[in-house]
């Protein structure tokens, strides 16, 4: 896979609410399908589905044991997507912020014209 | 409340896609985004850096010219382009190409403004001469281990609700 393709299939694997959860609990260890699918209301095999997709974007691998075959996160995705978000994205959080405070401003401005055009 | 986080994200081979809302109605956020002396408030106005120069010719065809300037350093940055399509308060496509390139070639910059019960989702879409060019603008300096990336990684989970 290119370095494109693979952020591709990062970003496509994050995009579900379930997916990122278990993730979440990976991070904090290993866990088997049983254990990852008891917090979630939903049965084994829609938990099993979510896990493959994880598996071929390359965010968790499964260990070989025939039975358990315990869940563990992979980082070094997770770790290109994250650096190749961060610069450009405190560039424009940080632009944001003052656009929303300068935002605030111009709406009491136009509220004050309009109350002074209304008092005429 | 509206829900502030800034969300960025790839699409297809060479755009890019960043999501924004604002508690403002889009006549606003468009003239935030349009007007000079509004621009020069808040676009890359931190750490040491102000917009000492902001021209605008606001007109399908013209030309802008932004440069930020940050004193203690002596140091300049300076982006040009020009406006290909004007919808106020809907849409805006212009150019994009910086004086010292630090990607490849021009980018083309759409940004749509949807506004509903007075706030303002808006939506700018880059699009890069190529796959590379696009992942470049937004690969980091930053060294980041997996200690590190562990660290980030609930904050990214937390800023990714599509």
């Amino acid at each position: 896979m290119s370095p494109a393709a693979r952020l591709d299939a990062t970003f496509a694997a994050l995009a579900d609410p379930t997916r990122r959860a278990i993730l979440a609990r990976l991070a904090a260890g290993d866990a088997s399908v049983m254990e990852l699918a008891k917090p979630f209301a939903m049965s084994q095999p829609a938990i099993s589905k979510h896990i493959k997709v994880l598996e071929r974007a390359g965010l968790i691998a499964r260990g070989p044991e025939a039975h358990r075959r315990p869940c563990r996160i992979v980082a070094k995705p997770l770790a290109e997507a994250t650096v190749w978000l961060e610069g450009y994205r405190r560039f424009w959080e940080q632009s944001f912020e003052r656009l929303d405070a300068l935002l605030e401003d111009m709406k009491l401005d136009n509220a004050r014209t309009k109350r002074k055009g209304e008092r005429r | 409340m509206t829900d502030k986080k800034l969300q960025i994200r790839p699409q297809g081979d060479r755009e890019l896609v960043m999501v924004r809302a604002f508690d403002a109605p889009r006549s606003l956020v468009f003239q935030a985004y349009t007007r000079p002396e509004l621009l020069k408030r808040w676009l890359g106005v931190f750490g040491g850096w102000e917009l000492a120069v902001c021209e605008i010719d606001l007109r399908v065809g013209g030309t802008y010219r932004w440069v930020w300037r940050n004193p203690d350093r002596k140091q300049d940055m300076g982006v040009r382009g020009v406006y290909r399509e004007i919808a106020a308060p809907d849409r805006l496509v212009c150019t994009e190409q910086f004086d010292d390139p630090w990607y490849k070639g021009e980018a083309l910059c759409t940004v749509a403004f949807v506004e509903a019960g007075g706030k303002t989702t808006m939506t700018v879409t880059m699009r890069y001469e190529s796959t590379e060019t696009r992942d470049g603008v937004l690969a980091s300096p930053m060294e980041g281990g997996v200690e590190q990336s562990y660290n980030k990684l609930a904050e990214l989970l937390s800023t990714m609700r599509w």
